[in-house]
């Protein structure tokens, strides 16, 4: 299948929320099951499709944070606070309710182990949610592809899986925690935006050509990427993926 | 760059709902500037409808306007689409 | 197919006065912004708007002349075919009636033209008669580049794209000359009041 880009239409399925975890403050994971899902690769996204009383409908899209599991798909929403979807899902649905979804999508931000490493993914606060489908697969398959993953939150609060992306790290993976905001007593770790220093220095270098994954606000992705070029990183191999202006 | 610019994962789901085939692995040659690269990596806009930019040259690849029941898709800035099939 | 999601109401006002929200639309009290391209940044010492084509001869104004035509404010509703409307918009902007005073033309077209390459194609009668403005303040303050500055078409009767964001000129034309959008599905005319969104409307 893989290499093969024919696919069939995509409709709408109805997705029933199965549960619900508090990840940060404003940040939900919510997993659904959807029958007949015939699965996804990781950082494949979804399209949701929420429709009121009068028939008023909002659209967004949203990346498949988990790894393969049957027909389970968990997706991470963080509220905006003046947001017109992600209040209504992280506040309103509970365990039964169901909205509409189509997918899988996407074939170009996406990596399957077979495909190896060493790889580096770069996340700007939300951006780490299909780099984590990467790294639940990884994992899951037993993958020992090095990997590399820098993660910008805004404080130790906010990052998103923290525990257990702190589990998980070890046995080649490098999780490297970036704190722009605020940092807790004692932190020795980076503590500035992503720059091309920093990028040099968490690695790998060009000469070992990395496949890159970075993921974010658009802002965030556009800065990464073009450090990147300038590291003398190969642009074929930069793969990204912009959330929009706040990334939420 | 804009901070609400998108890449051609935004439309992804818009073009498969269409194309039998994933379109952001396909390559793209711009009509303007002869790049080819990945529609996954195009500039993708939001306006009236959607825009796919050339990441080079800015020339609009793609138009699409979604309707109720119609979909319009103007390819006429890409000279040539390369898909595996 | 699609089913209501339980508890889902979007963003909208919900009490706008029905007989100004064309069929279709949604009130929103956000801006959105929303747009084909990236946002130019011409030079304000290198910006023109030009009125040209089936014209006795072309007319200039660069940005000191234009802020130095007579302008007026402007409140209007406005509807993007995309569904929201933003009710009692306030604008500032010089009339298209005063860009075209002393020019003598045919035309019964017309052609929009904005940096970045976006058009957009009108009646002649459509910009003319009180109808449209070239505007630069939006809210009392300098119109912002994501929303069309320094100056952007105001044509409020019809559906927003019919109103280009850095607006350079216009093409007064004897024929009709569908543009960027026109050209691919969108209505040439687009009343939102008779909810002419797409081709064959």
């Amino acid at each position: 299948m893989a290499g093969t880009a024919v696919l069939g239409r995509l409709t709408w399925k109805a997705a029933k929320v199965v549960d619900v975890v508090v990840e940060t403050r404003h940040v939900k994971t919510i997993t659904f099951d959807v029958p007949d899902w015939p699965g996804h690769r990781a950082g494949q996204h979804v399209d949701i499709r929420l429709t009121a009383e009068d028939g008023y409908q909002a659209e967004r899209s949203y990346s498949i944070a988990s790894a393969p599991d049957g027909s389970h798909l968990g997706l991470t929403v963080v509220r905006i606070d003046d947001g017109e979807v992600s209040p209504y899902l992280t506040d309103e649905l509970r365990p039964g309710d169901q909205i509409e979804l189509r997918g899988p999508i996407g074939g170009y931000f996406v990596w399957e182990p077979a495909q190896g490493g060493p790889l580096l993914l770069v996340a700007g606060g939300s951006g780490i949610a299909p780099l984590m489908a990467m790294i639940r697969l990884r994992a899951a398959a037993k993958s020992d592809a090095q990997t590399r993953l820098l993660f910008s939150s805004r404080s130790w609060d906010d990052i998103i899986y923290r525990e257990e992306l702190d589990r998980l790290n070890g046995g080649g993976l490098r999780v490297v925690n970036v704190l722009t905001d605020r940092q807790p007593p004692g932190w020795t770790g980076y503590a500035r935006r992503v720059d091309a220093e920093m990028l040099a220095e968490v690695g790998p270098s060009p000469s070992e050509r990395p496949r890159v994954y970075v993921c974010g606000p658009t802002p965030f992705v556009e800065a990464v990427a073009e450090a990147l070029v300038r590291l003398g990183h190969d642009p074929r191999a930069i793969k990204t993926e912009r959330f929009g202006p706040t990334g939420g | 760059m804009d901070a609400g610019m998108l890449d051609g994962n935004a439309v992804a789901g818009l073009l498969q709902e269409v194309f039998a085939v994933e379109v952001t692995t396909a390559t793209g040659t711009c009509a303007a500037c002869g790049a080819a690269g990945a529609m996954g990596a195009t500039h993708v806009y939001r306006g009236a409808g959607f825009v796919m930019r050339c990441p080079h040259c800015d020339n609009p690849l793609v138009k699409i306007v979604r309707g109720d029941d119609r979909l319009w898709i103007d390819l006429s800035g890409m000279r040539t689409l390369e898909v595996a099939v | 197919m699609s089913f209501i999601s339980r508890g889902f109401r979007g963003r909208r006002v919900a009490d706008a006065p029905r007989d100004r929200v064309p069929p279709g639309q949604y009130v929103t009290r956000d801006y959105p912004v929303l747009s084909a391209g990236p946002t130019p940044h011409t030079p304000i010492e290198k910006w023109d708007f030009s009125i040209m084509g089936e014209v006795d001869e072309p007319h200039r104004w660069t940005w000191e002349e234009f802020r130095a035509l007579p302008s007026e404010e402007v409140t209007r509703d406005i509807h993007c075919v995309t569904k929201w409307s933003k009710l009692d918009t306030v604008w500032q902007g010089v009339s298209i009636d005063t860009l075209l005073d002393g020019v003598a033309t045919s035309a019964e077209y017309v052609v929009q033209y904005s940096d970045g390459g976006y058009t957009t194609n009108l009646p002649l009668a459509d910009i003319t008669g009180g109808k449209a403005w070239v505007v630069f303040e939006y809210e009392g303050e300098p119109l912002h580049p994501e929303h069309g500055g320094p100056a952007r078409m105001l044509v409020p009767h019809l559906y927003f794209w019919k109103s280009a964001k850095w607006v350079r000129g216009l093409r007064l034309q004897a024929f009709d000359e569908p543009g960027f959008w026109e050209t691919n599905g969108y209505n040439n005319y687009g009343d939102p009041w008779r909810e002419q969104r797409y081709w064959g409307d």
